[in-house]
């Protein structure tokens, strides 16, 4: 066949194009994981060193000697504790937004959405005022709260899109067996509406712990997160760049791991469900 | 379609959420307001004052507040075209039949740079570009160009900056083009296919169709991420060299937290937040279905 030079060359030419996207993807990701295990020394060569004998010192340094493996653990307990309220808070909202009708439904909609565009700078300056006066700087509950205002709109996105696509015949069903209409939230359709559950999990928990400008302004010390803590090693003169990847591993694997989970649905929750 | 039900049965379901999202939500823009017209300096608290309008008008004659919109702007103008256009390529590449493993082993890749920590992002930046031993100035190296000072150069950060903006977004522009072109119906991509060998034609004539809610989602949630952008330029120049990468949310938080001007920041925010709400009209307007 003539036409199988040319399916081949373009066959050829669709693998070279793939790995260059992959490289491009994975190279960063390949270097922050050598450099954190470089030492000092070897990480400030010039030209930089591609083949070296690994050290974890820099992981050791940071977690037990420099206190990141408590600012993790501020993170986990931030990110874990506002993606369960915002579920709690969101679900029956959104199975509202669902079923019911009811007058100013679409503002209510509208309002929620905007969240989703507001610049969170324009939430920290107020809330660290008013976090100031109320002597809750540096406290975990106040980032848990903030982080509702994000949290919050993307579960109701994505959990009202998940009971709508529950028959509403079920519904029908359990009242006329006399069911509330609570008892048929509760017994019926949340545990058929359990993926988007899990999915708008994964997602607030993603962003609360990614989260960076919320934990700069409003944490000092006792709940200063991991993103934060990193940022600190960035003050000096001589910046230690082993210690400062070794954390930044230590950040992004649980987030790349969610991520790889929820990859399918990861366009879903980034446009709030505009695009399936 | 659901019957009618009772009030408060709904709001009953509605009120948590609603009570819980104006308390951290609107009360601090409130309070925003209050604080942007007056006279309020954290180092000069005794000093707090009402001043009517006063914030206002010297932000929006103040050219620093317009330079940093401008480079907001700039930034979107230049980064948004590059995503659209590799993304698309991606996306192509990733909707062609075949090789299944590696292609699905891309799509995984694509979700790495999207789900990095901005702040990460701003770190890696520090790292992979610096002048003396940075990787990127010794792999320009081996095509012959002589290292750049990507940091400390106004011109070479902002191009930076946008490096590492199509780095992390791109990927998403790809995927979410690719969910579109997965929504042409087989046979009449088919059919098309038959009658032109143009890939182009086919995707002008056929596929585009298809790829516009798409490119509308990509348009306007770029454009509002820019506006919200702070984390990855803040790790990897705080603003600067002088203010040459300083974007709209990163002014606000300088003049907010580190000339401790809240009055004047509050301004800027609530000026940000009103031009913020007019596109999300517009956003909601476009293309969202309505519940």
């Amino acid at each position: 066949m003539a036409a199988t030079s040319g399916k081949s060359r373009s066959l050829g030419a669709q693998i070279a194009l793939m790995l260059v996207i992959i490289l491009f993807c994975v190279f960063p990701f390949y270097w922050m994981v050598t450099t954190s295990l470089k030492t000092q020394v070897l990480a400030l060569e010039s030209p930089p060193v591609w083949l070296f004998q690994p050290t974890f010192s820099n992981y050791l340094t940071v977690l037990f000697d420099d206190g990141v493996m408590r600012t993790l653990i501020n993170s986990l307990i931030v990110a874990v504790s506002t993606t369960a309220l915002a579920i709690m808070l969101g679900l029956p909202a959104a199975y509202a937004l669902a079923r019911f009708e009811f007058r100013g439904k679409k503002d209510l909609w509208f309002w929620f959405i905007t969240n989703r565009m507001i610049s969170p700078i324009v939430l920290a300056l107020p809330f660290f005022l008013i976090v100031r006066n109320l002597g809750m700087l540096d406290k975990h509950i106040t980032l848990i709260l903030i982080y509702l205002t994000f949290n919050l709109p993307i579960v109701i996105w994505i959990c009202t899109d998940q009971f709508r696509s529950i028959p509403f015949e079920l519904d029908e069903a359990a009242s006329l067996e006399g069911a509330s209409q609570w008892r048929i939230f509760r017994s019926i359709c949340l545990p058929l509406a359990m993926p988007g559950v899990a999915v708008s999990g994964i997602f607030s928990f993603i962003f609360s712990w990614n989260e960076l400008m919320f934990a700069l302004v409003l944490t000092r010390t006792n709940a200063k997160t991991a993103p934060a803590m990193a940022v600190s090693f960035m003050e000096g003169y001589n910046l230690p760049y082993g210690k400062i990847m070794a954390t930044s591993t230590l950040i992004v694997i649980p987030v790349l791991i969610f991520a790889l989970i929820a990859s399918k649905h990861l366009v879903r929750g980034l446009t709030m469900g505009a695009v399936k | 379609m659901p019957a009618k039900t009772p009030r408060r049965t709904i709001f009953g379901f509605l009120a948590p959420a609603v009570i819980t999202l104006a308390v951290v939500g609107i009360v601090p823009l409130l309070y925003a307001f209050y604080t942007s017209l007056h006279f309020f300096n954290l180092t000069k608290l005794r000093n707090v004052r009402f001043i009517w309008f006063e914030n206002y008008s010297s932000v929006l004659t103040d050219p620093v507040f317009w330079e940093a919109m401008g480079r907001t702007f700039t930034m979107l103008i230049i980064a948004l075209p590059l995503q659209i256009a590799i993304g698309l390529g991606i996306a192509l590449i990733l909707h062609a039949p075949g090789l299944g493993f590696l292609r699905l082993l891309t799509r995984l890749s694509l979700v790495l740079p999207m789900a990095t920590t901005y702040a990460v992002v701003g770190l890696l930046g520090q790292v992979m570009f610096n002048l003396k031993f940075g990787v990127v100035n010794q792999l320009i190296g081996f095509l012959g160009i002589a290292p750049v000072n990507w940091i400390g150069d106004p011109f070479n950060a902002f191009a930076m900056i946008i490096f590492w903006d199509v780095w992390q977004w791109t990927p998403f522009v790809a995927l979410v083009l690719l969910a579109g072109l997965t929504t042409v119906p087989g046979e009449v991509e088919e059919a098309a296919r038959l009658e032109t060998k143009s890939w182009w034609t086919v995707l002008l004539h056929v596929q585009l169709p298809f790829l516009m809610p798409g490119l509308v989602a990509v348009l306007i949630l770029r454009t509002a991420d820019t506006l919200k952008l702070f984390d990855m330029v803040f790790t990897l120049t705080r603003g600067g060299p002088g203010s040459s990468t300083e974007l709209i949310s990163l002014m606000i938080q300088r003049v907010g937290f580190r000339a401790f001007d809240q009055g004047v920041a509050s301004a800027q925010a609530i000026i940000l937040l009103i031009i913020t709400i007019i596109l999300a009209q517009f956003y909601i307007k476009a293309f969202y279905k309505e519940v």
